[in-house]
Order: C-alpha cells, then sequence, then structure tokens
C-alpha cells in the first residue's frame, strides 16, 4: 500500500514537471498555429509512455541507487575507513585513493544509465545516419564524466580554488574548438549538458557532502558544490578529442595508402 | 494466430528490457565490486535494491520508447509548423516559453535555490529569517529560468541565422570568467552547478528535436552542424545570470 501512494506521489510530480510543456504546446497549437496536431494518438501515448517511464525510473532510483549510493559515498570518506590503522595522513591526496577509483566509476556508470544522454545520442544517430554510434558517443561522454568527477574530488581532497580548474578547461576547449572536426564542435558542446541531471547529479552531490565534510579544513558549503561543474566541462573535451583521434587515425590511413600506391 | 502474435510482442519487448538492462549493467558492477571488494559489507536492504532496479530497467525501457513515439515527434512538428508558418517573432516566444516554463519548475533547481539560500543566509550575506530566504532563492530561480529562456531564444535566432556555435560559446566563456573574477565567493560554486541542473530529461529530448527539426527544415542549414547547440547554450547563460544575481542582491 505505501509503495503505491509512493508511485501515486512521484507519478504527480512527474505530471506536474511536464504539464507546463503540454500547456505550451497545446496553447501554440490553438493560438498559433491553429491546425490539428498529426499522429496526435501515436503522441499521446508516448507522452504517456514517457510519463510512466520517468515516474517509475525516480521510484526505482530512490529505492535502489540513491540509498546505495549515498551509504557507499559516507562510507568511503568515512574517516574511519580512511584511517585504516591508524597512521594514515587525513591532509595528504595520497589517502584517498579509493575515493578517486570511486568518483571515476560512479561517474562513469551513472552517465551510461543517463536518460537525456541516451535521447541526445538516439537523436544524433539519425542524424548522423548512423556515422556516430549512440554506444560510442556515451561510452566517450562517460569517459569525460569520469575524469571529471575524480579531478573534481581531488579537488576538494587539496583545496585549490574552483576557479583555476574550470579556467584550464575552458582553454583547452577553446583551442580544441579551433583544431577538432567543425561537425562535431556542436554536439561536443551539447554533451557538457546533458549528463547532469536525473542520475549523476544526486549521487555526486552526496559524494561531494561527504568528502567536504570528512577533509579536515574544508567547509562543505563552500567546498561541496562544483562536482557537477566538473562533470559538465570535462566531456566537451572528451567527445572533441574523441573526434580528433577518429579524424587523426583516418588521415593517416589516407597517407599510408598514398604513399603505398607510390611505391 | 493470435498465439503468435502474442509472443512476438513478447520478444520485442525482452529485447528492449535486455537494452535498458545493458544501461544498467556498470552502475551494478561498480556498486558491487565497491561493496565486496573495498568496503566488505552487506548491503542493507537487498530485495529492496533489487526490486527498486528491476523498476529502473523497465522505466527506461518505457521512456525510450514514449522518446520515439512522442518528444521527438512532437519538437519536430513543432519546429516545423513554425518554420511553415514564417513568423520569426512566434518562434522566438517559443523558445522563450519553452526554456523558462521547463525550467521554473524543475526540482533539482529547486532543491540547489533552497540550499543556495541556506548558504547565503549563514555567511550573512543576505537578512535572516525565512522571508529573505525565501525571496533569495525565488529570485535564483527566475534568473536561471529567465537565463534558460533567453538561451534557447539566442539559440533558435542562431540556427536561423547561420551564426558559428563557437563563437557564441566562447564569448560566453569570457563572460564567465570575467563574472567570477567579481561576483561574490560564495555564489561561484552554486552558479557552475546552476549550469549542470537546468535541463531536465524531459527538455532535452524536446530541445534536440526542435533544433534538429529547424535546421532541417531551414535551407542552407546542416542539421549536424546548426541543429545542436541549444543545450549548451542552457547550460551556460545560467551561469552568467546566477553570477549577476548574486552581484546585484549580495554585497
Amino acid at each position: 500500500m505505501t509503495f503505491l501512494s509512493e508511485f501515486g506521489l512521484v507519478f504527480l510530480g512527474t505530471i506536474r514537471d511536464v504539464l507546463p510543456i503540454v500547456l505550451l504546446i497545446v496553447s501554440f497549437q490553438l493560438v498559433v498555429l491553429r491546425q490539428p496536431i498529426p499522429n496526435l494518438r501515436r503522441l499521446i501515448i508516448g507522452g504517456v509512455y514517457v510519463i510512466a517511464g520517468l515516474a517509475l525510473f525516480l521510484i526505482g532510483l530512490e529505492k535502489a541507487l540513491f540509498p546505495v549510493g549515498k551509504i557507499m559515498a559516507a562510507q568511503l570518506s568515512d574517516p574511519e575507513f580512511l584511517a585504516g590503522d591508524g597512521t594514515v595522513d587525513l591532509t595528504s591526496w595520497t589517502t584517498y585513493g579509493w575515493i578517486y577509483l570511486f568518483a571515476a566509476l560512479i561517474g562513469f556508470s551513472t552517465t551510461i544509465a543517463e536518460p537525456s544522454l541516451l535521447a541526445v545520442a538516439l537523436k544524433v544517430k539519425e542524424v548522423s545516419r548512423g556515422a556516430i554510434s549512440p554506444w560510442g558517443l556515451r561510452i566517450t561522454v562517460a569517459i569525460g564524466v569520469a575524469v571529471g568527477i575524480a579531478l573534481g574530488a581531488f579537488r576538494i581532497v587539496t583545496g585549490t580554488p574552483l576557479y583555476l580548474y574550470i579556467l584550464a578547461g575552458y582553454i583547452v576547449v577553446i583551442v580544441q574548438t579551433f583544431v577538432a572536426p567543425r561537425d562535431i564542435i556542436a554536439l561536443a558542446y551539447d554533451s557538457g549538458g546533458v549528463t547532469t541531471s536525473t542520475v549523476t547529479v544526486p549521487l555526486v552531490a552526496a559524494l561531494g557532502l561527504g568528502l567536504s565534510q570528512a577533509v579536515p579544513g574544508r567547509n562543505p558549503l563552500l567546498d561541496g558544490f562544483g562536482l557537477i561543474a566538473f562533470a559538465s566541462l570535462f566531456p566537451i573535451i572528451a567527445v572533441m578529442g574523441y573526434a580528433q583521434i577518429t579524424q587523426w587515425l583516418a588521415f593517416r590511413r589516407v597517407e599510408k595508402r598514398l604513399k603505398g600506391d607510390n611505391r | 494466430m493470435k498465439a503468435l502474435f502474442a509472443s512476438s510482442i513478447l520478444i520485442a519487448v525482452l529485447s528492449k528490457l535486455k537494452t535498458s538492462l545493458k544501461d544498467l549493467l556498470p552502475i551494478i558492477l561498480v556498486i558491487a565490486f565497491f561493496q565486496i571488494v573495498v568496503l566488505q559489507q552487506p548491503l542493507p536492504n537487498l530485495a529492496e535494491v533489487i526490486f527498486g532496479g528491476l523498476l529502473v530497467v523497465v522505466g527506461l525501457m518505457l521512456f525510450v520508447q514514449g522518446l520515439e513515439m512522442g518528444l521527438f515527434p512532437i519538437g519536430e512538428e513543432m519546429a516545423n509548423a513554425l518554420a511553415r508558418k514564417g513568423s520569426v517573432l512566434w518562434l522566438l516566444v517559443f523558445a522563450f516559453l519553452l526554456g523558462f516554463s521547463t525550467t521554473i519548475a524543475e526540482p533539482a533547481l529547486i532543491a540547489v535555490s533552497a540550499e543556495a539560500g541556506e548558504i547565503a543566509a549563514q555567511g550573512n550575506l543576505i537578512a535572516h529569517g525565512e522571508a529573505s530566504l525565501q525571496s533569495y532563492a525565488l529570485g535564483l530561480r527566475l534568473s536561471v529560468a529567465f537565463s534558460v529562456g533567453v538561451a534557447i531564444l539566442i539559440g533558435v535566432l542562431r540556427i536561423l541565422r547561420g551564426w558559428p556555435i563557437h563563437y557564441l560559446i566562447i564569448g560566453g566563456y569570457g563572460m564567465v570568467m570575467l563574472m567570477t573574477l567579481i561576483a561574490p565567493r560564495e555564489i561561484i560554486g552554486i552558479a557552475y552547478d546552476a549550469g549542470g541542473v537546468t535541463t531536465s530529461t524531459v527538455t532535452v529530448p524536446l530541445v534536440a528535436a526542435l533544433g534538429v527539426g529547424l535546421a532541417t527544415v531551414i535551407k542552407g542549414r546542416s542539421p549536424m552542424v546548426d541543429g545542436f547547440g541549444l543545450i549548451a547554450l542552457a547550460s551556460l547563460l545560467p551561469m552568467i545570470f546566477v553570477m549577476g544575481y548574486g552581484l546585484v542582491v549580495l554585497d
């Protein structure tokens, strides 16, 4: 019974989130466009699937992933677990090896399950006529998030200012923009925004909060933030980097073939 | 005949479930590895966790099905219909409202702005008391929603005019760095994170379909080069606006 009422609440919440969009589209169809929507029945069924799917997804996350992830983040950043036999230094960044690994792996795996990224990957497959595979894009973005979150955890431990990392990241992105294949640039920028939503944000926020409480001298209110910014920046670098590498490899293949022909 | 039909549906559903399960597999492996190898503790409420995991898989499957049947087609249809109508003004109004209305109700944003209110109160940056806290949080939400509306509007204008995306993004980065130098320190972390939380799971597919749809319909635009980029702008502009808000409200 409690499950049913819980489901009902999440379901209503999802409907409330979708409501502004439905109102906007319906009022534009009626007032501005003044024409019937084609395939209305199919659209409505699709809309119901989206709402029911998101509601189930969110309840599942609340039941399974978030409690486990938060417990694990808390356990891993627990000074008792970190201290081990009591001889380690909590202020040294090398003490937190498991945290960096956990940060990277949880960043990677939650990004693979992120529905927004899945949606963009499907759209990209359609637009590029299959040239960019959804799995290729998702794995590249997930690697970017993994590196970003691990580096973000390192930043919290060492306490260096956030803007230095963001500034350095921006410079890399700007340089890459001028050398990466033109087709990939807009998509790369977009992949920064889609990585951080339903699945990634709550887990990463729990990690940041736990970590900034565990490391001596960190203020959770000031240092707990910023992990999400890392998770948005590094996928951009990863996607452009991937495109550069594939372009370079293709270029080298052509060059080799040309050399072979000359002989 | 009926049995054949039913079994073919069953096979289709099972194969979709398998795809969704594959999406979730990395998380399962990571959690299992850390519980067994590193933490060496049993999971509390294992049954509930497994049940929750099943819900996630079924939910993801339904969501993907709904994307292809509902969200993608309606986004493209709106792009087509508005482009056919030929009114730039209505297209821009639609773009702004799409960004604003989907962001103002976003639960992640509500949570972040409430938290930001508490930080500001603790740092004695705003007056203490429930009223000033709430008005601060509301102001934050409004500035983020407004900035996402403006971002989608600029993004649509870019597709219409064919401006290269990187000038907009690099200009935006410059603004972010400039604002970082002058904005109060307490708002910076929140501002950077605000960029990430604005784009929700329902907004992203709609906005992607809108952009690609417009770039397909309008002559001389390529869906790959011009269709994407709306989400990037919607993540960038909130950072600038939130720091601006901090600059005006806090001191």
